[in-house]
């Protein structure tokens, strides 16, 4: 598996850098990805080639450029197994997609004194839209907590989850604490309540195989940046009947069936919410790196994370003074690991890491009602993709030992 | 290079400040309070001003929780404008936000920072220049009583 590993190192040409005099060793894949020579090849191609504006066109770069965008969002649509590409919806990413739901099934579909269920810690693109969306309805926003090791609390779940839920949103995987949840279960709830469920997946797609059907979700989103795709582009995917019955989210181009002077009719879908020009050269960008993704296979990305954090959370846990949080069991683990140091404030911690070469992310992680349930304001966070090798997890103890060091020693006290 | 060009950023005053902050305490008599948020890591100061009858600083004191940067450069911060009447106060600020965007100023200014001008080099970790000027931009607005955005420093009224 290494040797396979060391050889797609070479296709990600901007890890093969120095920062700040050291090796880069990139571990802020939970933020944004790395793109390869593929993905990048392909945007250059489409734009050196094929440019044109999609649909409509009758002459020959149009056709391509129109064959080139569909083909990407069937690409996809195989990707997370969807039923039906007009069952995938292109979107500016995950946040879109989230929105789009909100604002339109959600504005249709909530009345006053309806409920909404999403969890504690869901990033805010999964958050304020049903946190707005109850505030303009009159509808109430309920927050499923964790259990004593940072999952998922299924036990509330299924007493919070009543007739009165219309919407369940939930996040595939957590983007703090690095546990998978249950949405499959979730979504059954919520349907056995006649509520339909929404799954964020921005840190689910790029890491696990995902299957739309099997998981049985009416809406899932996810961002194509996270995923070695372009930024810019990301996908919904929502059950044909939901998508038919919703109004468009945009008006404009694209998206229109017929359009008089008092009145119009919408596109069939998925075109009823792509209005305007869409991001063509990054649906194309997406579906390279779905190629790139399936090449590999999901389920060796999973397991080369996942040994990963099997190699380094036991060792990351076992430094004095380090705190991890979420599940501690690194079977129950992703490879986003958010974690502090005693006595030192995670932006020291990254600016400290930085002048080792190693990049990670700090701060409350776009999920501020999570830090104040666990009474915190901000954490590190390290998080791997199928790129990152033993050496790095190393190379992250090492600066995080000597980070400790450098702050401990001189004037700093040692409680 | 390793953590060697830490020690630029983080000097032993610069560790002493954040350890043992000056003047970390609420103000009963405050007549000018603020609240400001650094919103990329969630760091939140809370500042207190007392000024006299002369619109000089009588006391001033923080509360709140953030990196080793922006405590310490509110502590630094706080010895610095203590005794210094409004004006004054208000012109350390200007300097020290010229000063951490690289903007040359006379020695005289940057000595009467006292110890924030140590935070000069603050400037080759641009990441990190928010941390440092939270604490003088919140000098800064509850000076001048702008609660919604705008400058006025003809009047102030109590809070």
């Amino acid at each position: 598996m290494d040797s396979t590993l060391t050889k797609l190192m070479r296709d990600f040409p901007i890890l093969d850098q120095k920062v700040n005099d050291e090796r880069l060793v990139y571990l802020d894949n939970a933020a944004t990805a790395q793109r390869p020579n593929q993905v990048i090849k392909a945007l250059t191609h489409f734009y050196q080639t094929d440019n044109a504006n999609v649909h409509r066109g009758v002459h020959t770069l149009a056709e391509r450029a129109t064959a080139d965008y569909e083909d990407a969002r069937r690409k996809v649509q195989k990707f997370i197994n969807a039923p039906e590409p007009e069952e995938v919806i292109f979107t500016k990413g995950c946040t879109d997609g989230l929105n789009l739901v909100a604002s339109t099934y959600g504005e249709a579909n909530i009345k006053k004194g309806d409920e909404i269920v999403i969890s504690i810690m869901e990033h805010h693109s999964n958050l304020i839209p049903w946190q707005q969306l109850a505030i303009r309805k009159g509808a109430t926003l309920k927050y499923i907590h964790l259990t004593d090791d940072g999952e998922l609390d299924l036990d509330e779940a299924k007493t919070l989850i009543t007739d009165k839920t219309k919407i369940v949103a939930v996040a595939h995987a957590s983007n703090v604490l690095g546990t998978v949840n249950p949405i499959k279960q979730l979504a059954q709830i919520a349907h056995q309540h006649g509520a339909i469920f929404v799954g964020d997946g921005a840190q689910a797609v790029p890491h696990m195989p995902v299957d739309v059907q099997d998981l049985d979700v009416d809406f899932y989103a996810f961002s194509g940046h996270k995923m070695m795709g372009p930024t810019g582009i990301g996908i919904l995917y929502g059950k044909r009947e939901l998508l038919e019955a919703m109004p468009p989210y945009q008006y404009g181009g694209e998206m229109i069936g017929f359009v008089h002077q008092q009145e119009s009719t919408w596109a069939e879908l998925p075109y009823k919410f792509e209005a305007g020009t869409q991001n063509i050269a990054g649906a194309v960008g997406l579906g390279a790196a779905v190629d790139y993704l399936n090449a590999i296979g999901m389920s060796a990305v999973q397991a080369h994370e996942q040994q990963l954090v099997n190699y380094l959370l036991p060792k990351l846990e076992a430094i004095d003074g380090v705190q991890v949080y979420g599940p501690q069991d690194p079977a129950k683990h992703t490879g986003v690991i958010a974690f502090n140091l005693e006595n030192l404030h995670p932006h020291d911690v990254a600016t400290a890491l930085d002048m080792e070469g190693v990049a990670v992310r700090a701060g409350h992680h776009c999920a501020q009602p999570l830090m104040e349930y666990l009474g915190l304001t901000a954490t590190a966070r390290a998080s791997l993709y199928l790129y990152n090798t033993q050496a790095d997890a190393d190379r992250l103890l090492v600066a995080i030992q000597e980070t400790k060091e450098f702050f401990n020693h001189g004037s700093r006290e040692t409680k | 290079m390793g953590l060697e060009k830490l020690n630029n950023l983080y000097r032993e005053v610069i560790l002493d400040h954040s350890d043992h902050p000056h003047h970390k305490h609420a103000l009963p008599d405050a007549t000018h309070k603020i609240t400001l948020k650094n919103p990329t890591c969630g760091d939140v100061i809370n500042l207190d001003i007392e000024l006299d009858d002369q619109d000089k600083i009588k006391d001033i004191g923080f509360t709140g929780d953030g990196c080793t940067i922006s405590q310490s450069s509110a502590s630094m911060m706080t010895d610095a404008v203590m005794g210094k009447s409004k004006e004054e106060a208000l012109h350390m600020a200007k300097t020290f936000s010229d000063m951490v965007m690289g903007k040359k100023h006379p020695q005289a200014d940057l000595d009467q920072l006292q110890d924030a001008a140590i935070l000069s080099n603050i400037m080759t970790f641009p990441a990190r220049i928010k941390c440092a000027t939270l604490s003088w931009w919140a000098l800064q607005r509850a000076l001048l009583k702008q609660p919604d955005g705008s400058v006025d420093d003809d009047q102030e009224k109590e809070e």
